[in-house]
């Protein structure tokens, strides 16, 4: 029997649904016979770990403090050893911008795109610069925060005058922003535990069309698992998730998310997440039952990789 | 990597899912509601409530009340009670409708219900088959809309201004729902304070609203639950008493004047439909609380009672509305624009088009501010621009703050839009007076296609 605190909740804005899976990892743990101690984290989260002296630290936050390095850094700095990526992973993931110069420079391909902090539109005239932007990249535009894990924020541009508004929407999540062209086609969220692609996860409309709106709205959305996907893509796609694990030093689990371009048939990574939904429809546990893994099973292994 | 697992989709996995009803695939944003969510964290000054000040209920009434409910009633309170009510709440129940402007209700007329919640729900249980039409004031109230939404009802919504909702766009609705061989189900309003647009109905428009019911045979469900907390101006009559109530099924509520605590509520409504909307109560919960029904009747049995704590939250709220008022002109860009709400809980501002309020709310909870989106009071994707602001739960101090931070957070926002455009000014939002300066001859000619400004010119009647 191990001790597991499950670090849950805190003030990101993906609060709720880390609640949701905290709840459940508690509930697989307690399952497979740990002593666990759910925590919602604030301010009393060091007192509390050398209070209670856990084995391991079970993160099941979300968004920022959770997923950014930060509770990673406490936990280190307090001696507890935590399921999921260290932190300079947790760091580049999180950060969209870092990621993608990061698959950029090791050759993964990744939708071209922009970043700018608030700095360069208030101090250094980057407005004068968005036409260009605009030409270069193409409408539709995605314009979304540097470093928020949810749907929230991200907006879709299609035409010149809509950037503001999807820019000042943009930054109020994260004072760096980017936009990144649009890849029409299948969204396909490839899980990866330990070090192994999972089967992949393929996000269908359930209208007619790949649109921005059905893919962050729910119930236009269905996820089929595995994806049925042309001769050779799921084998790249995994592949490609692979790397991106690699490239970014992850551990653990991770989730990255790629889109098929209907267009051109090639692959594009968007973004890799450390600490992908762990509720029941969640992708990763999705994944890991049509890899033959069950949750508890998933949670188990998860643990074990953090010991 | 193993593949053993047979081909699977979210529907199998989750559970439940299949079992279902189609009525509960209702499509909203999870990322908001889990947004809303953080509106409860304790430091955060919430204007997003929608409660009565329930702590200005004196504890010693409380006590006094439930006493002679112990002396007088025990038994019948712990007992279940008749699905239409009981008689001793019904007679208060035509007593606070005399107060709210309609005389001689027929107990017999009433149905007791679970919260005024319950009579939306009820009428949609007893109207609406999927896919028919309901028509709703635009914004809405966002309670409401979980109730239209679960009985698939298609609901169309009609803009409001400063009078309420605009009668000739209902009309011009209906014409277009009649030529496309679609009839309305019933027309859900809220004429007094509206939740959330904090607009009042004028009374030429509640006489054209009443007479096009008529008409056309439709049936209105006048919300009414703010009525009595009005805090200027004189009251106006309600639309079942200008109808006399063959085409006005009323919704009332102690929720406002007494406490939401004891959810009771009730519906006034032509027989046919009260008999129909009592036999769908008798399936979702038999009676009403039948100890909360007689706190109600032994409360306003207390000669000058329930008038004297109606009159002290009157006092308490319009101090906190003027505050909220005078926070909002001192701290608010001139981009934006509120409704002066003359009574009820609410006011509802509008910002310019390029403010998303949803992501607006992300940046004010960083600032520990809350608000209610607009997005949430429409079916139909508008209302982004615009928030509802709460004032009867918070007090001055905080609502001087909250309103301070908002309008910082606002400020900010436009400032950088102007940024982000090129332009450092913000673009203004759609001119709703006409600016000063403009040519009469040519502020005539704007007005031309707008019908809606002859609104109300006396004619009563349409």
């Amino acid at each position: 029997m191990t001790r597991v605190a499950v670090l849950q909740g805190g003030r990101s804005l993906e609060r709720q649904v880390s609640l949701r899976s905290g709840a459940r990892v508690t509930d697989a743990l307690e399952n497979l016979g740990h002593d666990v101690l759910p925590i919602d984290v604030g301010p009393d989260l060091v007192d509390r770990l050398r209070d209670m002296r856990p084995d391991v630290a079970f993160i099941a936050l979300h968004g920022r403090d959770g997923e950014d390095g930060t509770v990673q850094e406490l936990l280190e700095l307090v001696g507890v050893p935590y399921t999921g990526s260290g932190i300079s992973a947790c760091i580049r993931s999180f950060d969209k911008v870092l990621a993608k110069h990061a698959f950029r420079d090791a050759g993964i391909p990744t939708p071209d795109f922009f970043a700018f902090t608030e700095t360069a539109f208030k101090a250094l005239g980057a407005a004068n610069a968005l036409p260009e932007i605009e030409e270069r990249l193409d409408f539709p535009i995605v314009v979304k925060p540097a470093g928020q894990g949810s749907a929230l924020g991200i907006k879709f541009a299609d035409n010149a005058g809509t950037v503001p508004a999807a820019l000042l929407a943009a930054f109020s999540y994260d004072d760096k922003v980017l936009l990144e062209r649009f890849v029409h086609g299948p969204d396909l969220a490839i899980s990866v535990l330990d070090g192994e692609a999972l089967p992949i996860v393929e996000a269908v409309p359930v209208g007619e069309r790949y649109d921005f709106e059905a893919r962050y709205t729910v119930g236009q959305t269905e996820f089929v698992c595995p994806a049925e996907l042309p001769d050779g893509v799921t084998e790249a796609a995994q592949e490609l998730a692979v790397r991106v694990w690699d490239v970014l030093g992850m551990r653990g689990m991770a989730r990255v998310d790629v889109m098929l371009s209907e267009e051109t048939g090639e692959l594009y990574v968007l973004e890799a997440n450390a600490i992908p939904g762990l509720t029941d429809i969640s992708l990763l546990p999705q994944a890991a039952e049509a890899a033959g893994i069950s949750y508890d099973g998933l949670i188990q292994r998860l643990l074990d990789l953090a010991l | 990597m193993s593949r053993t697992g047979a081909r699977s989709s979210a529907r199998d996995l989750e559970r439940y899912a299949g079992l279902f009803a189609e009525r509960t695939r209702v499509m909203t944003s999870s990322a908001m509601r889990d947004l809303m969510a953080i509106t409860e964290r304790p430091e955060v000054i919430s204007l997003a409530g929608g409660l009565p000040d329930t702590s200005t209920f004196p504890p010693e009434l409380f006590a006094k009340v439930t006493a002679q409910m112990a002396a007088k009633v025990t038994a019948k309170a712990l007992q279940y009670a008749p699905t239409e009510g009981m008689a001793a709440t019904k007679d208060v129940i035509a007593e606070v409708m005399a107060a709210e402007g309609t005389d001689g209700i027929d107990p017999d007329d009433v149905l007791v219900t679970t919260g005024g919640q319950q009579v939306i729900d009820l009428v949609c249980k007893t109207l609406v088959d999927p896919g028919d039409i309901v028509i709703a004031e635009a914004p809405t109230y966002p309670g409401a809309v979980p109730s239209f939404s679960a009985y698939q009802a298609d609901v169309v919504q009609i803009d409001m201004d400063e009078d309420g909702m605009k009668i000739d766009l209902l009309e011009e609705t209906l014409d277009r729902l009649e030529a496309e061989g679609r009839r309305p189900k019933f027309i859900y309003t809220i004429p007094n304070f509206h939740n959330p647009g904090g607009v009042t109905m004028s009374l030429p428009r509640r006489r054209r609203l009443v007479s096009i019911a008529r008409e056309r045979e439709l049936l209105i469900l006048e919300d009414n639950p703010y009525g009595l907390l009005r805090y200027e101006g004189e009251a106006l009559p309600t639309l079942r008493s200008l109808d006399g109530g063959d085409f006005v099924i009323y919704l009332g509520t102690f929720s406002k004047i007494l406490a939401p605590g004891l959810r009771i509520g009730w519906a006034v409504a032509p027989r046919p439909v009260l008999q129909k909307m009592n036999v769908g109560k008798q399936g979702a919960d038999l009676n009403s609380s039948s100890m909360t029904q007689l706190f109600a009747a032994e409360y306003f049995s207390i000669p000058g009672q329930w008038r004297a704590y109606l009159d002290s939250l009157c006092e308490l709220y319009r101090g906190r509305r003027d505050v909220m008022l005078e926070a909002l002109a001192e701290h608010f860009p001139p981009e934006a624009t509120w409704s002066t709400p003359h009574g009820g809980l609410f006011l509802w501002v509008t910002l310019p088009d390029y403010i998303d309020t949803t992501d607006l709310l992300a940046r004010a909870l960083q600032e520990n501010v809350a608000f209610v989106p607009g997005r949430a009071a429409y079916l139909d994707g508008r209302g982004g621009s615009s928030m509802r602001l709460n004032f009867s739960m918070v007090g001055d101090a905080d609502i001087r703050e909250g309103v301070r931070r908002i309008g910082e957070v606002i400020r900010e926002q436009v400032d950088f839009y102007g940024t982000l455009t090129g332009s450092h000014r913000a673009v203004a939002p759609q001119a709703e007076p006409a600016p000063a300066e403009v040519d009469p001859d040519l502020a005539d000619v704007l007005h031309l296609p707008r019908r809606e400004h002859d609104r109300d010119t006396g004619s009563g009647s349409a």
